[in-house]
């Protein structure tokens, strides 16, 4: 896992300078410097603990969780909750409903949140300055206070409990980000390198198919990988919109589930969390540091 | 702020030639016609973004703001046209106490929140500028794990950790600790403990985001400067306040900002805390009040622009400052 957690220095995108990994400070007394490695890593076991909570009570039979001695660790564990969440046909409905909001959502994002990227930092037009204000205000937007008005919406033209009308308040709640995201990693690329190719005889259009669009790669990646987490994990808006039980998407399945077992079954619940938890953090960890390295580059950059 | 986000388009024609290092991309197959087809190519690159935009958040925001100032209710979605009724919506909202309880612990919910998060998440990151490898990477192998993990899955291990007869919180506090009132203690009955609880989750799903764009802009902070702040004398402590967090406010100042937003519209964690049994009246934020005037929507619509106007109040003076920094 810590093959993903690559050298910080080069988390730092476009001009960075060769950085070392940490401030050496200066040898003062290694034993202040062990001290800090001790709360770094106590710091790391607090935050980590309701993760492993999850899984940890996720193999435990419910005999064992109800007791008033916790068990710490998940010996003489079972799978049968694993078992019962995935002989849940109401689990694979959610799944379905999820990965099909999920992907219409990320496709659309990306694709228009690329286009305008680009428009945004490659074309000097008048109009430019509002849309980036655009942009950064609609973050300020309290989706929370529109859900009421965005359901009216969906439902004046038939689409509640549906996944197009879901993906569609999704694309307009993940692409102001993408939007600001994809822009750093748009300017971090040099126009001159474009130019170069251009000289070298390629069109503007080849130029930028095979000089800008590969070194935009990693950018598209991490933004995709955004929407997606996005999707996958947003709950209000799917609560609001979703209200049909055969349309839920996971979380809201999941939200069944704790109110079906809360007080009775903790080891269900937590096999049904860890289920929903295990691919999402797989993704995250492949795609974070790029996450917070292009909103660097989007807020240092002019 | 009631106009819909999309402004750009209502620009006028743009008689400006495009910059002539930064032409257009893909829009220009060919290079004869580029005056005019790169005049409109970036604003037909910007239609796809504008129309959902447009669509999921415009529309329904200028919608709410007209229905806020009419009566619209149940009769009204079976056909009754609405009445114009002007400011009495917010009238009626802001002469209620109860409404002005929401919104005050709101704000102080967002403010201790967003102030926690932010303190404790700059003291992680330069606590990972200063360690061993070793130890950096468990941080934040930890901190990615807890980031990552859904929020609804958070929701269940939280609600799972303060159960009042299994969880381990009470078992704790009961045990180790010897708490014996804490046995079988239920958190979510008190407003004060529930928000307490709430602000535990909130902080600890926040924090690591804090953490690791901090920590990149630290590591953006040029090696030399520190350097030449340490011949110069300065001990690290003045380095960091003096020198490194200074160089790198705007990140601290977008992550601030993003705190603030986040915390004053949460939802989710408020509400899946309710279900979980505690008193909704006593407990509801902001996002919570408005989803339980559902059934009214002109009311619903005006809390949701008093809320906007709250949120916006709040950020102006981050908003002028990133404008100002994007002008330069």
């Amino acid at each position: 896992m810590t093959s993903v957690v690559p050298p910080p220095a080069t988390a730092v995108p476009a001009r960075a300078r060769e950085v070392p990994a940490r401030r050496r400070p200066r040898r003062r007394g290694t034993a202040a410097r062990r001290l800090l490695d001790v709360l770094a890593v106590l710091t790391a076991l607090a935050w980590v603990f309701p993760v492993y909570w999850m899984i940890n009570s996720a193999f435990l039979p419910t005999n064992r969780l109800r007791t008033p001695e916790p068990s710490f660790l998940p010996f003489g564990g079972t799978l049968s909750n694993f078992r019962r969440v995935l002989t849940d046909p109401s689990f694979y409905e959610a799944f379905k409903v999820s990965l099909a909001v999920t992907g219409l959502t990320l496709a659309a994002a990306i694709l228009f949140a690329f286009v305008a990227a680009l428009a945004i930092s490659r074309f000097r037009f008048r109009g430019r300055k509002s849309f980036i204000v655009t942009v950064l205000v609609v973050q300020m937007i309290p989706a929370e206070g529109l859900f009421i008005s965005q359901y009216q919406m969906l439902d004046t033209w038939q689409l509640v409990n549906s996944v197009v009308g879901l993906s569609i308040v999704y694309v307009a709640a993940v692409l102001p980000f993408t939007i600001w995201m994809l822009r750093g990693f748009v300017s971090g690329v040099p126009i001159e390198l474009e130019e170069a190719a251009m000289m070298d005889g390629l069109s503007r259009t080849g130029a930028f198919f095979r000089i800008t669009f590969p070194l935009l790669a990693p950018g598209l990646v991490a933004s995709g990988v955004y929407g997606f987490l996005q999707a996958w994990n947003e709950y209000t808006l799917a609560l609001v919109v979703m209200t049909d039980p055969a349309e839920r998407t996971l979380p809201l399945w999941l939200q069944g589930l704790v109110e079906a077992n809360r007080a009775t079954d903790w080891g269900v619940v937590m096999a049904g969390a860890a289920l929903i938890t295990v691919p999402v953090i797989l993704f995250f960890l492949f795609v974070q540091r790029r996450m917070s390295s292009g909103l660097v580059a989007g807020a240092v950059k002019g | 702020m009631s106009a819909p986000p999309a402004p750009a388009t209502t620009a006028p024609a743009p008689p400006r030639p495009p910059h002539p290092a930064t032409g257009s991309s893909p829009a220009t197959p060919r290079r004869r016609q580029r005056p005019l087809r790169s005049r409109l190519g970036p604003y037909l690159l910007l239609v796809p973004a504008l129309v959902p935009l447009a669509v999921g958040l415009g529309y329904p925001l200028v919608r709410q703001f007209v229905f806020s100032f009419q009566e619209y209710g149940l009769a009204q979605q079976f056909g009754r046209p609405a009445e114009w009724v002007g400011l009495d919506n917010y009238v009626t909202l802001l002469s209620d106490p109860y409404v002005w309880g929401v919104i005050a612990r709101s704000i102080a919910f967002c403010l201790v929140n967003a102030a926690l998060t932010m303190a404790l998440g700059i003291a992680l990151a330069v606590l990972m500028t200063r360690v061993g490898r070793a130890a950096r990477i468990t941080l934040q192998v930890g901190m990615l794990l807890a980031w990552g993990t859904p929020v609804l899955a958070t929701m269940t291990v939280w609600q799972w950790l303060f159960d009042s007869q299994y969880g381990v919180v009470n078992w704790v506090l009961a045990g180790p600790l010897g708490m014996e009132g804490q046995r079988g203690h239920s958190w979510l009955i008190e407003p004060l403990s529930f928000y307490a609880v709430a602000t535990v989750i909130v902080v600890w799903m926040s924090v690591p985001f804090v953490v690791f764009t901090v920590y990149a802009g630290l590591l953006q902070v040029p090696e030399e400067c520190m350097e030449a702040a340490q011949l110069d004398g300065a001990s690290s402590w003045q380095r960091l306040w003096g020198l490194a967090l200074p160089m790198i406010k705007p990140v601290l100042f977008v992550v601030a900002l993003l705190q603030v937003i986040w915390d004053l519209r949460v939802f989710t964690q408020i509400h899946v805390l309710q279900r979980a049994g505690a008193p909704t009246r006593e407990t509801h934020l902001l996002g919570t009040y408005i989803y339980s005037l559902s059934k009214e929507f002109s009311m619903a619509g005006a809390m949701a622009t008093i809320m906007l106007v709250i949120t916006l109040l709040l950020t102006t003076a981050y908003i002028r400052r990133m404008l100002r920094e994007e002008e330069s």
